[in-house]
């Protein structure tokens, strides 16, 4: 299994028209190498919910998909405020997210457990005041 | 059903319709983006009060086969050009989710 397609894409915080953009362009590349939708579905859902995390919380980031045969890997790597308890930021419900951002449909506190509920691993590791790098595999 | 089908059976106005004859299959509704993202199914009909350009990013993802706009709601014109390069048909209804899920119930 050494053979490996990497994408990358560096996200943008500021931008919030774009948000998105980067899962959308993964979705499509996955399509195009003929991935099941099942597969399509879950890398989406977890990209998705990452790169809005990054961008709302996290001032942006840097997305990183290596796809291998047999699975997908995901890591998203930010340097924003990190993450002081990650077992009650798992929490569904639980959100930080201000209003401004709220009025836009975020918020939920339902993104990190998407991204658990639709992957096969997911790792986070972060430090407080140095960043956040969450790694997802989707077994294919 | 065809999603054309279904918004005119629904009275619904075409806000774009870059793909009018994706087939329906199943309606979800909602507000909060990451319910939707968990919860909707492909190709079923997702009706919205949310206007902003993360609805279209979010209907992309999800697969859905169209977003339908509730209470008359406008898309902003910046997502509005986004669903249509983006092949995402969005409907616009003066019905509230409610009476537009009943009537999609009764429709498909
Ligand atoms: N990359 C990150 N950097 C710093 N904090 C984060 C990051 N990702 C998540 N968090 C924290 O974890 C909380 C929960 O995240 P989660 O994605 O589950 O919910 P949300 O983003 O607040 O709302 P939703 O995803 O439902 O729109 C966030 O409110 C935030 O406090
Ligand atoms: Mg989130």
């Amino acid at each position: 299994m050494a053979d490996c397609v990497r994408l990358r894409y560096v996200i943008d915080g500021e931008n919030f028209t774009s948000a998105g953009e980067a899962s959308v362009k993964v979705k499509r590349s996955l399509r195009q190498m003929g991935f099941s939708p099942e597969v399509i579905r879950k890398v989406s859902v977890a990209m998705y919910e990452g790169e809005i995390n990054m961008v709302i919380h996290a001032r942006g980031g840097v997305a990183t998909v290596d796809v291998y045969e047999d699975r997908i890997v995901i890591v998203l790597e930010d340097e924003g405020p990190g993450i002081p308890d990650i077992p009650l930021a798992m929490q569904a419900g639980y959100s930080t997210a201000p209003d401004n951002i709220r009025s836009l449909g975020f918020g939920a506190g339902m993104g990190l457990p998407n991204m658990k509920k639709y992957t096969d691993d997911m790792k986070i590791e972060s430090v407080v005041g140095k960043g956040t790098t969450i790694t997802m595999t989707v077994n294919v | 059903m065809t999603v054309r089908e279904l918004a005119q059976k629904l009275g619904a106005r075409a806000v774009c319709e870059p793909e009018p004859d994706r087939q329906v299959c199943g309606c979800y509704t909602g507000d909060l983006l990451s319910w939707v993202m968990g919860r909707a199914q492909a190709d079923n009909v997702w009706v919205t009060i949310m206007t902003n350009i993360n609805t279209v990013a979010v209907a992309t993802l999800a697969d859905v086969s169209c977003v339908v706009i509730a209470e008359g709601a406008e898309l902003d014109e910046a997502a509005a050009k986004t669903a249509e390069a983006k092949g995402v048909n969005v409907y616009s209804s003066p019905l509230s989710s409610y009476s537009l899920c009943a009537a999609i119930s009764d429709l498909i």
